[in-house]
């Protein structure tokens, strides 16, 4: 019996594509962010706090690594419930989503494909239930789009690595307790690493002033002459297809994330039409704001197809970089534009956190530019069209 | 001790109830199903039992009587965390129906402890424990808002008039549960969930279809009449209003 009152947009009756398992994910953490999320996510919001109490309980219903196998702590699921748990976590607030972004797809999902057996047993089953968070190290200070520029480095030194450098821009960091950070060698190759929280010449300083994202904690990752086991190094990838794997799997859960802060902000402004009165009718009357409605409706239901056939792929192995580009652009743009629309249908009411349209609005300008910027999503898109990379 | 949850498939209770045929049948279309909320709440008291007194409980199955339609809401008890469940293969149409049903499957197998949620939030029912009581000449208590184990017996709480009454009492028995008597019901997680779908889900036939009530039509509640809003300086207008219009004092 929820007491928020919410009508999740499905133009297309996509439920019926969807199993009883899947929509029964879906309830249960529409429920749970219903419980334990809306009431109380614009506090953390305004006092830019993380929720850090949300940790262990996201972990215990299973919101981290849904898709790792069940014996290595995941729930064994496939990747359109690993959507599904990103868009109802992302209708809650895009802080939160990131977490578990960054938890599953930049720190279990490369620990799981290109672990060791012992890294695997060690780190998966309690980044699975919270009790460890992680995080994720490829943007530096000066290398954004360019990961491949990145300065910060490992020294073989017999039977143990020395890593200098520093990266920007890194979800959960200053409560992270271990990061996978992405390194080049001395022969240049980009590797993958843990390194655990308290090891020292290790810090994470915390990003202040931000004005997105608040409900989640940013930071940066500095190494000085950090001390990295070999035992702690990815065995099993080199080079950039590495970080780039795992940023796939979380561009294609911001893709499903960002339909959910989308159809909360379209339900919300929906419902408000069609209370408030001017001119003695419902403003839902009005030609502009039918428009407003129609266009998001449309967006919406497009953005939910085109996530749900490349879950498909993904289920099936197939999805392709190129792919999951043109969702993760197309959608969050969709999300950000219906967003600012539907904040001008609530008028000056739209601007308070009464409502989460302003919110969802800040949060979704990170979005546009993380896991890939708008723009360079276009160039990915454009080097699957000609065959010739843009990029530089 | 074993315990057998009685639940319902109800509509959500944000649904936007119609009929069609000249109002003389429910219209299911659109409608999303889910767990009675009292016999959420029950299911999630038993589930607290089992993890609290580990030894005592061995098994929690649920038990609906309901069209195969019904089974994403039984699936969902188990990914709650019964252990297994049973679906009585009738679409019920009253509470002796419902009760007559599960007092034969509850005369089959020895269930120690039998929850039934106070009321159904469809039809508002409330007879189905009271009437499985009878049946099976069990002891009930009903409004049963705090349940534990004690020793050999259980501990209940009930509400009544004014106050509180603590009960103490052996099994078998039903107990007929309202709110509080879990704070929350249970969210199922995604381990949960993906286990439900290998537990078992036993399908029986009924004993008799019987059906002792039909439903002749349906009617809607008055719609509520337009809010007047008056000033908070114009008490007089308030007075008006109330005295002449709502004529309430």
């Amino acid at each position: 019996m929820s007491e928020i009152q919410y009508n999740a947009p499905d133009y297309y009756l996509m439920d019926d594509l969807l199993s009883e398992e899947h929509k029964l994910i879906r309830e249960s953490v529409r429920a749970w962010v219903d419980r334990r999320v809306k009431p109380d996510i614009e506090e953390y919001f305004e006092k830019s706090k993380f929720p850090s109490h949300l940790i262990k309980e996201m972990g215990e219903n299973g919101m981290f690594g849904p898709f790792i196998p069940v014996e290595y702590g995941g729930a064994g699921l496939d990747y359109i419930a690993y959507g599904i748990i990103m868009q109802e976590l992302e209708r809650g607030d895009s802080g939160i989503r990131s977490m578990a972004s960054v938890q599953t797809s930049l720190v279990m999902y490369p620990i799981y494909a290109f672990g060791s057996e012992e890294q695997k047993k060690k780190y998966l089953p309690k980044l699975a239930t919270g009790e460890l968070i992680g995080c994720f190290g490829l943007t530096e200070p000066n290398h954004g789009s360019d990961p491949g520029g990145m300065i910060t480095n490992v020294k073989d030194k017999g039977d143990h690595y020395i890593l200098n450098g520093a990266k920007m821009w890194i979800t959960n960091s200053t409560v992270a307790d271990v990061a996978v950070v992405w390194a080049k060698d001395e022969e240049g190759i980009v590797r993958g690493m843990l390194v655990e929280k308290g090891t020292k010449g290790f810090t994470a300083p915390e990003t202040h002033g931000k004005l997105s994202l608040r409900a989640s904690v940013t930071g940066e990752l500095v190494f000085d002459d950090v001390i990295v086991p070999k035992e702690n190094v990815f065995p099993n990838v080199k080079g950039l297809k590495g970080p780039m794997s795992c940023l796939n799997s979380a561009r294609y859960g911001i893709a499903w994330g960002v339909i959910g802060a989308a159809m909360d902000c379209y339900d919300a402004a929906v419902r408000y039409a069609l209370e408030r009165k001017q001119f003695g009718k419902p403003i839902a009357g009005f030609q502009l704001q039918q428009k407003k409605f129609a266009e998001a409706l449309t967006e919406i239901t497009k953005a939910q197809l085109l996530v749900l056939r490349l879950g498909q792929l993904r289920n099936e192995g197939k999805s392709t970089p190129g792919q999951i580009s043109m969702a993760k652009r197309n959608n969050v743009a969709m999300a950000l534009n219906i967003a600012r629309e539907m904040r001008q249908v609530f008028g000056a009411m739209g601007i308070t956190n009464d409502f989460p349209i302003m919110r969802h609005s800040m949060n979704l300008e990170s979005v546009i530019t993380y896991e890939g910027t708008h723009d360079v999503h276009l160039l990915i898109t454009g080097l699957d069209i000609t065959g010739i990379p843009a990029f530089k | 001790m074993k315990i057998l949850v009685c639940i319902s498939n109800v509509p959500d209770t944000t649904t936007k109830i119609k009929f069609l045929n000249n109002n003389t049948t429910f219209d299911s279309a659109g409608v999303q199903w889910i767990i009675n909320p009292w016999d959420e709440l029950a299911l999630t008291r038993a589930i607290e039992l089992k993890e609290a007194h580990a030894g005592a409980i061995e098994n929690i199955t649920v038990v609906n009587i309901g069209p195969p339609t019904t089974e994403p809401t039984i699936r969902k008890a188990l990914a709650i965390g019964a252990d297994n469940a049973i679906r009585i293969n009738l679409d019920p149409k009253d509470a002796y129906s419902v009760a007559l049903q599960l007092s034969e499957i509850i005369k089959k197998d020895s269930f120690d402890i039998i929850l039934c949620g106070i009321e159904s939030s469809d039809y508002n029912g409330t007879s189905v424990g009271g009437m499985l009581s009878e049946l099976l000449d069990y002891p009930s208590v009903s409004a049963v808002s705090f349940i534990d184990i004690d020793g050999d017996q259980l501990k209940l709480k009930r509400e009544i008039d004014g106050g509180q009454e603590i009960i103490g009492i052996s099994t078998p028995f039903i107990g007929i549960v309202q709110k509080g008597i879990a704070k929350d019901a249970r969210i199922p997680n995604m381990r949960g969930i993906m286990m439900a779908k290998t537990k078992p889900l036993q399908v029986v036939e009924p004993v008799s279809t019987d059906l002792y009530t039909d439903f002749v039509s349906f009617d809607y509640p008055k719609a509520k009449a337009a809010c007047k809003k008056v000033d908070p300086e114009n008490v007089k207008e308030l007075v008006n209003l109330l005295h002449n219009e709502a004529k309430v004092i």
